[in-house]
């Protein structure tokens, strides 16, 4: 299929007795923001690992841009970009030296690297640092640097792994007005992510856990997958109704969520008014029982808390 | 082969060279440290090597000879004894390391035998110190025999020019190759720049893996080639700074007559140093943590540098095998080319022997380092 920019199929990598990656399927569309999302230890590293080459996979195989990466990871490579968890580049450079090196590696015309850093510093709001060492960066602009560097070329593909994690929400927004940018401009970028929110802002998203790969479908199609239905208590306590609500009869699950407490349930119409008799049992004055919308931090800890 | 991203990888690394002290000490200050320790600590001990006299004459005449071991710097004398027994007494308690003896008879036997023994005692504990006392002994025997054979020349009206001293005229009497640090010298050279070398480039691909830059580096279409190539051309640079100034060190500092040809000189060192970087660049691509990498360098280089290079313990005392191992050790071919370009003045064509050594040795870990790093995690 042409309009696929990454195609896994059969990924497999084990580590030891350890199966980090089983049997993954993924299909990215051309021009997608596409997240991977999981718990501490799910594969996603181990999947952008191997999507971006560094990492052969023990089984299965990887299309980049239409290109093999298996069978040919130099013409792969020539096509991606690839941002690991961990800062990749040279703390004893500064930003400009940093964003020369990556530009001279892909052979990125000068006065193309220099239009294009402007553009993409002046983006990230890093252009009054660009003489500043790398190491002495905060976590927020190294991550914007890495994404600047990463972008010298034009890559086709985008792969980053955990890119804000760690990011200040202010910078988080600069990062993100970068992505849509080059969603524009036909770039597809596959990123892996601890916040919800930012799952909300991808165009589809793979749920993994335990390497493999749970379910992939848009934010909504996922939001509609969650079994039972969602209602949000709202009270001054909510810490203390979370135990009084856990374990009662048709309910699936609870999860706290600042000052509401999501609870999941299987039947609203049946459960609010048994939840209304049960605070008042329990003293529990002026709580407001109300059906929610759910988020994707609520349907993947109830999909989740189905599998385990 | 791609050139820019060869010289960005040059250009990257010379900058971090720049900014690493730990780097830049490497290159800059070991060299100067092992230089003052290795050239001082093992060329300057073998002078004024502790000597006892025992004078049963105490003439004029033997006095003269005694004057001639301590003209020089060879000796200096520790002791005057007068009695047999003094000898092994001083010998054993390590007050002199050799012991001259002139007979009572002496000036008698020289006017009547027209020859005279004298015996030198050696301690020979160290067999290296020994031989060089040896060579001293016998040069300054030489130089009393010419003293002598001129007085007794001019006393019978002859010019001391048609006695016939052949033997006794001062390129024969002061044999140059027992002037241990002319010898030595040119070996310290190899040991410091086997070290410093593969010291430097130890740490060139280990650090990126530790720093955890690796992983985003082998991403790019980057070859290893070009790593390798990119990453040794500022080391070079940095290597033939630090042998100019041995070398220079060497010659001007440390006296060791030059009879080569710079060019000679140049284009050897060249074909080291490029030997020695690779070794460093292939254990540093092998073991991913800077430290395991910085100590097996120095285990590889230093211990067969110092050892079986010929720097100090001339190979060819040594038993087959360890010479047999010894062909595998590179700094042996350089130490043998610099000697014989610093002290004969050798040219690239008699240098043949060492410079094919040295030549299989750069294109084979030159062809293992351009293949060494994988482009993969695991
Ligand atoms: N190099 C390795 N050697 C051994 N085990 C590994 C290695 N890399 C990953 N693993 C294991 O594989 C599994 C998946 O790890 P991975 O790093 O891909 O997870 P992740 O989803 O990226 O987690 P995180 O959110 O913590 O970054 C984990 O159990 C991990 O311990
Ligand atoms: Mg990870």
């Amino acid at each position: 299929m042409n309009d696929i920019a990454i195609r896994a199929e059969g990924l497999t990598k084990n580590f030891g007795p350890v199966s980090a990656v089983r049997d993954v399927d993924l299909a990215v569309y051309r021009g997608e923001i596409f997240g991977l999302v999981g718990p501490d230890g799910a594969g996603k590293t181990t999947i952008m690992r191997m999507l971006s080459g560094v990492l052969p996979p023990d089984a299965g195989r990887i299309f980049v841009d239409g290109v093999d990466a298996v069978a040919d990871p130099e013409g792969a490579r020539l096509r991606l970009s690839y941002m690991p968890q961990r800062f990749g580049l040279y703390e004893d450079l500064t930003v400009a030296e940093n964003i020369f090196f990556y530009g001279e590696i892909f052979s990125v015309p000068r006065g193309e690297r220099i239009a294009r850093s402007g553009e993409l510093l002046e983006a990230a709001g890093l252009l009054p640092f660009r003489r500043r060492m790398a190491g002495q960066l905060s976590g927020g602009m190294k991550q914007k640097l890495g994404l600047v560097c990463a972008l010298i070329h034009t890559p086709r593909v985008l792969l980053l792994d955990e890119p804000t994690t760690g990011v200040d929400p202010v910078s988080r927004r600069d990062f993100w007005a970068i992505l849509y940018n080059l969603r524009e401009s036909g770039v597809t970028i596959l990123l892996s992510t601890a916040y919800m929110d930012e799952a909300e802002r991808c165009s589809r998203l793979a749920l993994l856990h335990n390497g493999e790969v749970r379910r992939c479908d848009t934010p909504a199609g996922i939001k509609k997958a969650m079994p039972g239905a969602l209602l949000a208590i709202i009270s001054a306590d909510p810490r203390r109704l979370r135990e009084a609500v856990s374990g009662q009869p048709g309910v699936l699950g609870v999860l706290l969520m600042g000052d509401r407490l999501h609870v999941r349930v299987d039947d609203p119409a049946r459960r609010i008014p048994e939840l209304r008799l049960l605070l008042a049992g329990r003293g529990v004055t002026g709580a407001v029982i109300q059906a929610a919308e759910p988020g994707i931090e609520d349907v993947f800890v109830a999909l989740l808390g189905e599998m385990a | 082969m791609n050139l820019r991203r060869t010289f960005a990888m040059a250009y990257k690394e010379a900058l971090q060279i720049w900014r690493d002290p730990r780097s830049l000490a490497i290159a800059l200050l070991m060299p100067l440290m092992q230089l003052v320790l290795l050239g001082y600590g093992v060329s300057l001990d073998i002078k004024h090597v502790p000597l006892c006299v025992f004078d049963q004459e105490n003439s004029q005449q033997s006095r003269a000879v005694v004057d001639r071991f301590v003209s020089s710097d060879w000796f200096s004398i520790s002791h005057t004894i007068n009695r047999q027994s003094g000898i092994g007494y001083a010998l054993d308690r390590g007050d002199c390391i050799a012991a001259l003896v002139i007979p009572a008879d002496f000036s008698r036997r020289l006017s009547t035998v027209g020859a005279a023994p004298v015996q030198a005692v050696f301690d020979a504990t160290d067999v290296n110190t020994t031989n060089v006392a040896l060579g001293y002994a016998q040069g300054a025997v030489a130089q009393a025999n010419a003293q002598i054979a001129a007085q007794w020349a001019a006393s019978q009206g002859v010019l001391p020019s048609l006695v016939g001293q052949v033997d006794l005229e001062p390129s024969t009497w002061f044999n140059e190759t027992l002037e241990s640090r002319n010898f030595i010298i040119p070996g310290v050279v190899a040991v410091i720049l086997s070290l410093v070398g593969a010291e430097l480039t130890s740490l060139t691909i280990s650090r990126e893996w530790e720093r955890g830059t690796m992983e985003q580096l082998i991403s790019t279409p980057v070859t290893p080639l070009e790593v390798m190539l990119g990453k040794l051309t500022p080391y070079f640079a940095i290597g033939f700074f630090d042998a100019g100034f041995c070398l220079v060190s060497a010659v001007y500092w440390f006296r060791v007559p030059f009879r080569g040809n710079i060019g000679t000189l140049l284009a050897t060192t060249a074909l080291f140093i490029v030997v020695v970087l690779g070794i460093g660049y292939l254990i540093s691509a092998r073991i991913r943590s800077q430290l395991g990498a910085s100590q097996i360098a120095l285990l590889v280089t230093m211990l067969p540098a110092t050892l079986l290079s010929g720097f100090t313990f001339p190979l060819d005392q040594m038993p087959a095998l360890v010479r047999a191992i010894s062909l595998a050790v590179y700094a042996r071919y350089y130490v043998t080319i610099l000697r014989s370009v610093f002290l004969k003045g050798s040219g690239l064509y008699d240098l043949w022997a060492p410079l094919l050594g040295l030549s299989i040795y750069a294109v084979a870990v030159i062809w293992l380092a351009a293949r060494a790093l994988h482009k993969r995690l695991d």
